[in-house]
């Protein structure tokens, strides 16, 4: 009998590793956010046709000019795209050089939705399948990427833009340039 | 005044249960018949008490009194009543009221009847009952007050999840509790027995009935969630692996094992130490598992009662509770002498390796359940579904029914496969030539295979123990086991049927058009919006006919909820005695046209037979057990009587 008495241990040790386990996780609680797996990777080739009419489509291409930019996942239906409209119409006039892709949008409505809210976009593509979105990472609209100039995928903000998020995302923007 | 009553009624009860603790501890420590007097009286009144309190709460929703704050987030003056009285315990103030005023309820009842244990024992346990008790109590009293008002109070309420407006959503979550309840007695027994040394088969006698019916609860609970899961989430499915599942699950699993465990130490004295270890780890499992629901710690379709600030109280209450447990384990469990011997072939050996293969699953589902916990720590995400669960489950479960269906026919302590040997023969041929016979006829998985043939043969093998005995005269108890493991195999051959014959079909229809799945043809009549209380939708009306048979009518929804709001699809189902047709309704597209999902699952139902069954087996048991006990209690008098009396006379003599 003696000899065995540590087995009687056991189970206490294994519910102090449960403990130190569900304890450490209570503590940082995890981001229950779908982050892009593209962050730190080349943007996928695409070449969208545009989704107004006057702002050119978006193509890969476009993105390697040695500038960083600003990609603006959008639509027209999305009602939190409208809520940060200023917030991009403030980064734009910050210097930010920002690009849309339009998800799943008709032209007209494109033109309503910017006519309404601003323009703030130097190209806007039609993602019309959602191509390009599932493409980059991205699990819903509104959401902003920060591109660097050789076309890679250096930061994601997901959700709507606030106030307080356009001096960040401009300082991610001039890190991009470096 | 109601709501200020019921806070009273809950201090006045923490108070008791204080009190209870106190005066069963020091107990232990010297004997003092004053304080031993105090605590069976203290158990019963706080028993009354947290009733009155959680009456008070029902009231209150009865009567949807929007100043109390729990019941104007969680109610609405259009509810139907049957959903308003629900909603007192689907949220987490009232759900932990429930929980404590039917753990108090219970420790009254031990309190008044149990007297087959040593005192000493009795007062320990009810010690440690009201241990637990407390940290209940002040977890409702210091953080999640039920009976909190609000001031102005709301003109209407915020009302209910109305995925939780179902009938099935409504009883299931206090099944589960009166089962965790269930479990909680299960280890106060436990720790009476190990502080004082008394690990008998009386202990396993006194306990038993608790955890058959806290098992009798779970398997109930267990059961309606999987059928609500079913037909209100619209997938078809019945188990998902999902961690609240889970969490059901491992008590379920743990008090299945105690329950067999408790058995053998019932009528052999053997397996002290391991039932006193299942005792604290059945409850151990519906502490975490309500901790692993509540704090949110993972993700799951229970997300709705999720708080990471009560999710650090409840771990606090289960450390506390669970660590000292085991660390008394840990110190006494070597005193406790091993018990009775037993050789492989024998009833106990049976039972052993259903302890063994039980305990194994239940490791097997809690790792699991915390794997995807463990890799984010190291930060990577991962989500364990059923590739993982299905084999390496059926791993253990397959021997542990094969073991079943041959198992309660070996008799105690020795026992030899040859004296049934024809019984034996008898199942295994029969398994095989299920298993030959789907083999060639079609062509299904090997775990949805053995599963037929090993339910054909589990359900021979369950009435096997009925053989030569008059069935009159039979045991209760024996009777719970049979119809228990008959609805074992009735479970088992709902789910292999189901995963190996189901048929889908994922259409858009217009109405008119025809679909065909299985033996089925379904015709989209027509889409027509309805409304209810709190709802509207859009209905489908279909006719589906079997075998070119007459049709019928069923109407699938897809509801949306006002208050809050919220989308859910209702499906509707037929039901037949050989399976279930399932059809579920999604949106318009392209105009006219309307998303349309069927399936076909053979004897799909039958899973929830089975878990009826498998309850009401339990039910027998105990039923039997409570009979047993008391036609023994009068017995015992009678005999005390006539002793009396015989020396009595002897006197006057």
């Amino acid at each position: 009998m003696k000899q065995i008495r540590w087995t009687l241990w056991v189970p206490l040790a294994l519910f102090g590793a449960f403990f130190v386990l569900v304890a450490s996780q209570l503590m940082n609680p995890a981001s229950t956010t779908v982050e892009s797996a593209m962050i730190g990777k080349p943007l996928p080739d695409f070449a969208l046709k545009p989704a107004s009419a006057d702002r050119p489509g978006l193509a890969t291409s476009d993105m390697q000019d040695g500038q960083p930019h600003l990609l603006n996942v959008f639509a027209s239906w999305c009602v939190p795209c409208a809520a940060e409209a200023p917030q991009l119409s403030a980064l734009e006039r910050a210097g930010a050089n920002i690009v849309g892709v339009a998800i799943r949008d008709r032209p007209e409505d494109v033109a309503a939705f910017l006519a309404q809210h601003g323009n703030p976009y130097s190209r806007i593509g039609a993602d019309d399948l959602s191509e390009v979105q599932v493409g980059i990472g991205s699990s819903g609209v509104p959401e902003t990427f920060v591109v660097d100039g050789k076309g890679i995928i250096r930061y994601q903000h997901i959700g709507d833009i606030r106030d307080q998020d356009v001096p960040m995302l401009l300082e991610k923007l001039k890190e991009a340039a470096l | 005044m109601i709501a200020e009553f019921g806070l009273a009624a809950l201090w006045l009860a923490a108070a008791l249960a204080a009190l209870q603790l106190v005066a069963g501890a020091l107990v232990l420590r010297r004997d003092e018949p004053g304080l031993a007097a105090l605590v069976r009286p203290a158990a019963v009144v706080q028993g009354l008490l947290a009733a009155l309190s959680f009456g008070a709460l029902l009231l209150l929703f009865v009567q949807t009194d929007l100043s109390v704050r729990l019941v104007a987030e969680n109610s609405h003056t259009a509810k139907p009543m049957i959903f308003k009285i629900a909603g007192a315990w689907s949220n987490h103030e009232g759900s932990m009221l429930l929980w404590v005023a039917v753990m108090a309820m219970a420790g009254g009842l031990i309190a008044l009847i149990e007297r087959r244990l040593p005192e000493r024992t009795l007062l320990a346990t009810l010690a440690a009952q009201a241990f637990v008790s407390l940290g209940f109590y002040a977890f409702l009293l210091v953080s999640s007050n039920p009976f909190e008002r609000l001031s102005p109070a709301p003109l209407e309420g915020n009302g209910l999840n109305p995925l939780l407006q179902d009938v099935a959503a409504a009883y299931h979550p206090t099944t589960l509790y009166f089962g965790y309840v269930g479990l909680s007695v299960a280890f106060s027994f436990a720790v009476g027995a190990l502080l004082t040394r008394q690990v008998t088969p009386d202990f396993a006698r006194a306990m038993r009935p608790w955890v058959l019916g806290a098992w009798i609860f779970l398997t109930l609970g267990i059961t309606a969630g999987s059928y609500w899961a079913y037909y209100e989430l619209g997938w078809g499915g019945w188990w998902f692996w999902d961690p609240v599942e889970n969490a059901s699950l491992m008590p379920w699993l743990a008090a299945t094992a105690l329950l067999h465990s408790a058995s053998v130490l019932a009528a052999r004295d053997a397996l002290r130490a391991w039932t006193i270890m299942l005792g604290v780890v059945a409850f151990s499992m519906s502490m975490i598992g309500t901790f692993l629901v509540r704090s949110g710690i993972l993700t799951s379709v229970h997300a709705f009662a999720v708080d990471p600030e009560r999710g650090s109280f409840i771990l606090a209450l289960l450390t506390l509770y669970i660590g000292s447990a085991l660390t008394l384990f840990a110190l006494r469990a070597g005193t406790v002498a091993e018990g009775e011997r037993f050789s492989v072939t024998s009833r106990e050996g049976a039972l052993v390796v259903n302890n063994v293969a039980l305990s194994a699953i239940l490791a097997i589902v809690l790792v699991g359940t915390l794997y995807p916990l463990l890799t984010e720590a190291f930060g990577i995400k991962v989500s364990v579904g059923p590739p993982y669960f299905n084999p390496v489950s059926a791993l253990f479960f397959m021997p542990m029914l094969v073991v079943l269906a041959v198992g309660p026919l070996l008799r105690w302590r020795r026992d030899s496969l040859g004296r049934v040997q024809n019984e034996v023969v008898l199942v295994g041929v029969i398994a095989l030539l299920v298993l030959a016979g789907v083999w060639f006829n079609t062509s299904i998985g090997l775990l949805p295979l053995l599963g037929l043939a090993l339910s054909v043969a589990i359900a021979v093998g369950s009435i096997l123990p009925l053989k030569g005995r008059s069935l009159r005269r039979l045991p209760l108890a024996v009777w719970g086991m049979v119809v228990a493991h008959f609805g074992i195999a009735v479970a088992l051959f709902g789910m292999s049927a189901d995963s190996a014959f189901t048929k889908e079909k994922l259409v858009a229809a217009t109405p008119g058009e025809t679909v065909e799945v299985g033996p089925w043809k379904v015709t989209l009549e027509a889409v027509e919006p309805v409304a209810g209380p709190n709802w509207t939708a859009l209905e489908g009306v279909l006719a589906a006919s079997y075998k070119g048979g007459k049709p019928k009518q069923i109407a699938p929804q897809s509801r949306e909820f006002w208050s809050p709001v919220q989308k859910t699809s209702e499906s509707a189902l037929l039901t037949r005695w050989n399976g279930q047709l399932y059809a579920v309704i999604g949106e318009e597209i392209d105009g006219g046209r309307w998303q349309i999902r069927l399936w076909w699952k053979p004897f799909v139902t039958w899973i929830w037979y089975g878990g009826l069954l498998i309850g009401f087996g339990g039910f027998l048991a105990l039923l039997g057990r409570v009979m047993g006990d008391l036609k023994r209690r009068s017995l015992q008098a009678r005999i005390a009587r006539r002793r009396r009396t015989a020396a009595d006379e002897e006197q006057a003599a």
